[in-house]
This record gives C-alpha cells, structure tokens and sequence, in this order.
C-alpha cells in the first residue's frame, strides 16, 4: 500500500484521501494512518506544488553549480554540505560522482544576485576549491512533468 | 449499368457506432467516455526503437509470418506470461492488429453452411468477419446475472451438428467480463463433447485486476483446437501500430498463413521491430498502466454504487457495462439524451448485440480528472431521469 500511495501523491499531493481509499480499493482510516507514520518517518517530507515561474510576472534566475570540495576529516562532505544548505537561496544540494563533488541548485531574483552569493558566500568558503555557475535558460520539463505542453486526446471519440 | 455491389457486404449492417460518432465529432466540448483504445501514448523506449528501425533503413518487407526475432520473443513471452507453448517457426503468424487474425483464422477454418458461435455482448467484427468467411453466424447471448460470463449450458443450448468454431472473446469488450478457470473447464468439456474449434481473442489478456489471466488454451485437451489471438494495442498502448498475431496448431497455421501471404504480405515493418522491444523491454510499462485501470475501475464502480446504478464488477479489460433499465429507456435513448443534455459520449450497448439493450458501455481509458468530471454529469443525469420518473 505504502508504495502505491507514494506513487500517487508523488504526482498529485492534493488528492482527498477518501478518493485514494476508493482507488487503492483500501479503507480511509487506513490510508490516513499510513500517511501519518510516513510523514513521522521522514518519508513523506512535505507537499510541493509544481509551478511554472515563466507564466508569472515574478521574476526568477536558477542556476546550478557545480562545486569542488576539500572532505574534511572525520566528516567527508557532511559538514561542507551542510554550510551551503543552509543558505535559504540554495534549493538543493547534491553529493555527485564524477569530475567535481557537490552540485548546488540555486534560485535568485536576478543574475547579479546569483552571481554575488557564488563569489561572496560559496567560493570563500575555505573547503571549496572551485565553482562553475550554469544558468538555466529554460525549463523543459521538472519533475517529470513536460511544462508548457497541453495534453490534446489525439484520439477518435467514439471506437468499438 | 448491373448492380457493382455484393449481395453479402450489402446485407452487413454497419457498425452501431458510427451514428454517435457522427455526432459527437460535431459536438463542440462533449466529454467522450465512447474510445476503445488505452489513453496512453506508446512507451517512448518503444516508439524509439520504431524511429531506430527507420533510421536503420529497416524498410523493406519481412518474412510473410512475421520476423523471426519478433516471433521468438512472442514464444517467449507466452511461455513467461501464461504458461503456453508455441513453436516460433511454425505455430505462429504476426498479423496486421488481432483484427486480421480473427479474419483470416474464420476464412481458413469454416465452409459455407459451417455455424461459428458468437457470445454477445462483444467486438464488433466477429459477425461480419464469419459472415463473409461463408458461415452461419449464431449469437449466444450471454447475461448479466452471469456477470457475462458464457456457461457450459448456454454453450450446448446453441450447438447443432452444423457448429464448427466457438469465438471466446475474453477478456471482453464491452462488458469486462472475464472468464476463470473453473468456468473454462466447464466449457472445455462441452467443446470436446461436440468436437468443436475454438478462437479466443485474449487481446485484453494483461488487463485482469483481480488475478492473472487464464486461458483456454491452458485447459486440457483445448490446445489442440484452439486459436489464440493476441496483440499489442492494448497492453502496450499501440492501436495505431496494427500488430496483433495468431498462434495455433501447425496445420491450421499454415492453411491461414496461406491468407495472409496473399492479402496482406507482412505486417508493418516498423510496427514489427519496435514490437520487439515491447516485449523485451515492456513488461513495467504495461505494470504500470494495468495499475492505472484498475484505480480507475475502482472509482467508477465506487460511483456507480454511489449513483445507485446497477451494475457487476467488471474485472478485465476497460470497461464497464452498467445496466440503465430503471429508465425505461433504449440504450440508444439513453445514450442519445445523454449526451445532448449533459455533452457526455457513451456506446449503447446494443452496438454490440442485440443482448446488449438495456446497457451501455463505459470505457475507463481516460484520465480520473476527466472520469470525474464525466461521473458528476451521469449522476445529474441519473437524478434528473428518476424525478422525471417519479413525475409521471
């Protein structure tokens, strides 16, 4: 069941749970109560709403960059991702195989705002080793979902 | 100038559902709940090996049966799926949708006179396709307190000694009805009891929601005289690539093929190829969407008893069959008012059989958002009818 319910909201947070009982074909106090533990374990970690900025009169700059890191002892890239997540402009942070270490996903309202918390906060942290900023020009698709596509039902009305 | 026409097309009568689809198509915002096919777009990883194939300059002709790759794969999938054995080489034949199967497996099994039995409500072609194969169709008309279901009584109610073939279209189209073990094994014997053929069309065989699907072809004895049709339009969401096959024994197989070389020369080549991938690669795809229908069923069969509207638990296929005789309406009346007052799209149930009357067909290949809305009209649409009703 647990399962089935994280597929769903995963793509549609807002479904009443009355409705999520009688398509899982489950009992609604069940479903309530496995929702509760769930968010008690830190498996459901809130509810989001997918929006597409562009449509809006509010004006946004994304960036990801990439950051190269010295671990520190005892620590790894623990405490370094830590210092960075906690700047409320940073969305994500990742620890990331390959040619550089944590890639950090970043919201401003403008590009110099970007660019400023790339070379006062991130790049003096003394643990970063380098950075390289890519600003995002446009979003296709996110989280799954193609933005600024309308579904059309290309098909025939009525077939046997 | 003679008549240019046939005396056998002329007395088909065409399909029930053009009329709504007539309408429908000129009806501005109508919500269609009338589609016979999954709302799913094709798996891309499928479509991509589609567009490799082209790339690859993979357009010519195949092997009249089929490509042999293609045709191991569907062995192998019905050894893995269902338990079946079919030979590759010779016990198989990859067709242009299951349509042509049914078709060329009527035309290369029965002689004018020979009677093919017909459970109804079910697919539109099975009538027409026996007729102009020659033979007597004979419609057995299964009933709701069956849940449609097709009995061993009912079968041997309809036999003479001029029955030849026994169409088994389960999973069923319109109704959802399935068949189970112990239902075919009751039929099993009366099929051996007469020595008849069977063609079971299981192209709605991995859209079972309350457990996996069995087929006849599984039954002891059955093997022998069975043809299996099968396709991939509905469980992996490609209609529009017209690929179904036929497998069966040897000597029926080849005389069918013999059809197939002449009318059709090979199915799609690109069709073939991307079906390839489908089978090797496609198994989560159709998890996923089989999961998808059966939330879908559930809801409608939630609203129905909601609506208070008769109906049976569907479990197979995308439909559902609720039965509108409280109305004291056709289906045809039903459906028509239906969808000039409240703009929503459904099939009478006679479009498929006269038995069909007193019922119309549902499909659930759409979106919840869109069933709901849809859901929230039939139940103004049922309360307005029952006041009227209560009026008179």
């Amino acid at each position: 069941m647990r399962e089935k319910i994280l597929s769903i909201i995963e793509k549609n947070s807002r479904i009443d749970l009355r409705e999520l009982a009688i398509i899982l074909g489950e009992e609604e106090t069940d479903i309530v109560n496995e929702m509760e533990r769930m968010e008690k374990e830190g498996v459901i970690c809130g509810y989001h709403t997918l929006i597409d900025w562009e449509k809006t009169d509010v004006e946004k700059v994304s960036a990801l960059i990439e950051v190269r890191v010295t671990p520190q002892r005892g620590h790894g890239f623990d405490s370094i991702a830590e210092r960075i997540y906690k700047y409320p402009e940073v969305h994500a942070v990742y620890l990331i195989s390959g040619g550089y270490d944590l890639l950090v996903s970043l919201e401003g309202k403008s590009l110099k705002e970007v660019s400023n918390f790339v070379s006062d906060k991130l790049s003096t942290l003394d643990t970063v080793l380098s950075t390289a900023t890519h600003f995002i020009l446009k979003k296709y698709k996110d989280h799954g979902t193609i933005l600024g596509r309308k579904e059309v039902d290309e098909r025939m009305q009525v077939t046997p | 100038m003679r008549n240019p026409l046939s005396k056998t097309i002329v007395d088909i009568k065409p399909s029930g559902i053009r009329k709504f689809f007539d309408i429908v198509s000129e009806m501005k915002d109508a919500i269609s709940l009338g589609v016979g096919e999954p709302d799913f777009e094709t798996p891309w990883h499928i479509r991509d090996e589609g567009i490799y194939s082209l790339e690859r300059g993979r357009t010519f002709y195949t092997s009249n049966a089929g490509l042999i790759e293609l045709r191991e794969e569907i062995s192998r999938y019905l050894k893995r799926r269902y338990d079946m054995s079919y030979d590759a080489k010779t016990e198989m034949l990859v067709t242009v949708g299951g349509s042509e199967a049914i078709d060329i497996a009527l035309r290369a099994m029965v002689d004018p006179g020979d009677e093919v039995l017909i459970p109804q409500p079910s697919y539109v072609s099975y009538e027409p396709c026996a007729v102009l194969a020659g033979a007597k169709p004979v419609i057995i008309e299964l009933k709701h307190e069956n849940q449609f279901r097709l009995t061993a009584q009912e079968l041997e109610d309809a036999i003479t000694d001029k029955t030849k073939i026994l169409i088994l279209p389960f999973p069923n189209n319109p109704t959802g009805a399935i068949m189970e073990r112990q239902d075919l094994e009751a039929i099993a014997e009366v099929i051996l009891k007469y020595d008849l053929f069977v063609l079971s069309d299981e192209i709605y065989s991995e859209l079972c929601y309350t457990e996996k699907h069995v087929s006849i072809v599984n039954i002891e004895g059955m093997w022998e005289r069975t043809i299996l049709i099968n396709g991939f339009s509905k469980s992996h969401a490609m209609t529009g690539w017209r690929l179904g096959y036929a497998c069966g024994p040897r000597h029926i197989i080849e005389q069918m093929y013999k059809i197939h070389q002449f009318c059709i020369m090979c199915a799609p080549t690109t069709s073939q190829y991307a079906a390839i991938d489908a089978l090797k690669n496609g198994d989560e795809d159709v998890q996923m969407m089989r999961e998808a229908y059966n939330q879908r069923r559930r809801y409608l069969v939630h609203a129905f008893q909601e609506m208070k509207l008769e109906c049976f638990e569907p479990f197979g296929a995308f439909y559902i069959f609720p039965c509108i005789r409280e109305f004291g309406m056709t289906s045809d009346e039903f459906a028509t008012r239906f969808l000039n007052e409240e703009k929503v799209a459904v099939v009478p149930g006679t479009a498929f059989g006269d038995c069909g009357e007193g019922f119309i067909r549902i499909s659930y290949a759409y979106s919840l958002e869109k069933l709901k809305t849809a859901m929230g009209k039939l139940e103004h649409f049922v309360g307005k009818l029952r006041a009227e009703g209560g009026n008179t």
